[in-house]
């Protein structure tokens, strides 16, 4: 794909300003990093990280029906969901694998809104076409910006730059504030939000928070350092149409199993019961070195290949080499196994670890909003 | 530094004898952005120009190295490992390895420092 056939955010202009390293990301040009991809990681989780997310999909689902129609194309059930709390679920496919991950809001039992991939949103809205029931009105708001805001001075950020008070609104909780949908979740583990707007406020808001002493613009690099850390998966890395929930370590988005006859449920029912052939795993790498994508992991004999990396990068904050990738259920149960990861044709010794690497610091300790 | 020869990849190289100091230029640097890792090549190994013959890590990709002269790599610069700010045009603490050349004129048709820094002012 040519530059002039990259999509734009409503923000474009604000990020080539910034001198921003721009690249193609989900069809869209995207700033990559601003002054340098370890003081944003850094800044992220020590003050306030700005994000442009523009690119990704936001839809908004009215009608009767909805929580049916949801329970058949992901596995989570949404009838305990109260009015304004957000959920992390999949789409699946018919054979047990996922279309693509979203966080979906439940507004009231009639209104939801949904949140999904830039670089899958062309798909998911063709999907959710094809099994939409009469009565359900499907909106999708390309003209609509989103911003993510995290870390630990995200609320007095937003509180001091937009006069939205979030003290009473709970982790994976949402709420308006006149213009603004303001979601407390992210992609960072940080506390913070995500908010979206109509598209002509873009620059404005966006300028007006980063004039904020605790603010910076953070990059898409970062943003995927700070996720990995966390062990949220990637779509297209971490997990694709042929990861089942199971496999990935999703199995808590099915709750107490409620919900049995989604699309795709034989696969992953199976696996609940019999368990699955490779499963996702964390690593740290013990020799120095960064294991990234797509480097094959074996035995501890360098015989044996058990499995293969889907992410890995050195982590800013745990200043080690850190990824995730699949491996055969057997060597997946000990925690501690020693492993060897061959990159470039080195052999370097892993561990495998759990996941997360380290504890978010999102605000869940507190009751839920009156 | 007036010895020195650059190429089109950003290395540098700096002729002592038959032997090749070699290493990276400032604007590569400055384009690979936070070191985090150097993987260094092993001493005895022969490279052919325009071999990749060392690694260098950032938080967000590998980038490669490559040899811009040909011969057998008989020393690396072990330090560079511990020390990825060193790691720039600095002779005497900057150089990645030492190869020693078994094509003398491979070296020559490098850039000298004046036509390597129009090269970069053309790039930006």
């Amino acid at each position: 794909m040519s530059e002039y056939d990259l999509k734009q955010t409503p923000l474009h202009g604000a990020h080539l300003a910034l001198k921003a390293k721009m690249a193609a990301f989900a069809g869209y040009d995207m700033p990559i990093q601003y002054e340098g991809v370890l003081a944003e990681h850094n800044w992220c989780r020590d003050h306030a990280a700005l994000f442009d997310v523009s690119h990704m999909g936001q839809i908004t689902f009215q009608g009767e029906g909805i929580i049916e129609f949801l329970e058949k194309l992901t596995p989570s059930s949404y009838g305990s969901l109260v009015d304004g709390a957000c959920k992390y679920s999949v789409l699946m496919n018919e054979e047990g694998g996922m279309i693509d991950d979203l966080i979906i809001t439940r507004v009231s039992d009639d209104h939801f809104k949904m949140v999904v991939n830039g670089a899958c949103k062309d798909k998911d809205v063709a999907w959710f076409e094809q099994h939409l029931p009469e009565g359900i009105m499907m909106v999708r708001h390309e003209d609509r910006a989103l911003l993510a805001l995290q870390g630990p001075c995200a609320e007095t950020v937003l509180n001091d730059v937009l006069g939205i008070d979030t003290a009473h609104l709970n982790y994976m909780n949402y709420m308006q504030a006149g213009e603004i949908d303001v979601f407390r979740l992210g992609y960072t583990g940080e506390d913070g939000f995500e908010l979206s707007f109509p598209e002509a406020q873009a620059t404005d808001i966006w300028n007006k928070l980063l004039a904020h002493d605790e603010v910076k613009p953070v990059g898409l690099a970062a943003r995927d350092s700070l996720r990995l850390e966390m062990g949220y998966p990637l779509y297209g890395h971490d997990i694709d149409a042929t990861t089942s929930p199971i496999e990935v370590g999703s199995r808590w988005i099915m709750g107490k199993l409620q919900n049995k006859t989604f699309i795709g449920s034989k696969r992953v029912l199976d696996e609940i019961e019999n368990g699955a052939k490779r499963q996702r795993i964390g690593f740290e790498l013990i020799d120095r070195g960064v294991a990234r994508e797509g480097a094959e992991i074996f035995d501890a004999s360098g015989e044996t290949q058990v499995g293969v990396i889907t992410s890995g990068t050195f982590s800013p904050t745990l200043q080690k080499a850190i990824g995730m990738a699949y491996i055969d259920s057997q060597y997946a149960s000990d925690l501690g196994t020693e492993v060897i990861v061959r990159v470039r044709g080195r052999d370097l010794k892993a561990k495998i670890t759990g996941l997360p690497f380290m504890e978010a610091q999102t605000k869940k300790n507190f009751k839920k909003a009156a | 530094m007036s010895d020195v020869k650059y190429t089109n990849d950003h290395e540098w190289i700096k002729m002592e004898g038959d032997t090749a100091w070699v290493g990276i230029t400032t604007y590569a640097r400055h384009a690979l952005g936070d070191l985090v890792f150097l993987e260094l090549p092993e001493v005895g190994r022969e490279v052919t120009k325009g071999d990749d013959f060392a690694v260098v890590e950032s938080v967000k990709a590998a980038s490669e190295i490559y040899t811009p002269v040909t011969g057998e790599i008989v020393e690396v610069n072990e330090a560079l490992a511990d020390n990825l700010d060193d790691l720039k045009e600095d002779i005497d603490t900057g150089w990645i390895v030492k190869i020693k050349i078994s094509n003398d004129n491979e070296a020559e048709g490098l850039m000298d420092k004046e036509a390597y820094d129009s090269f970069v002012e053309g790039l930006d």
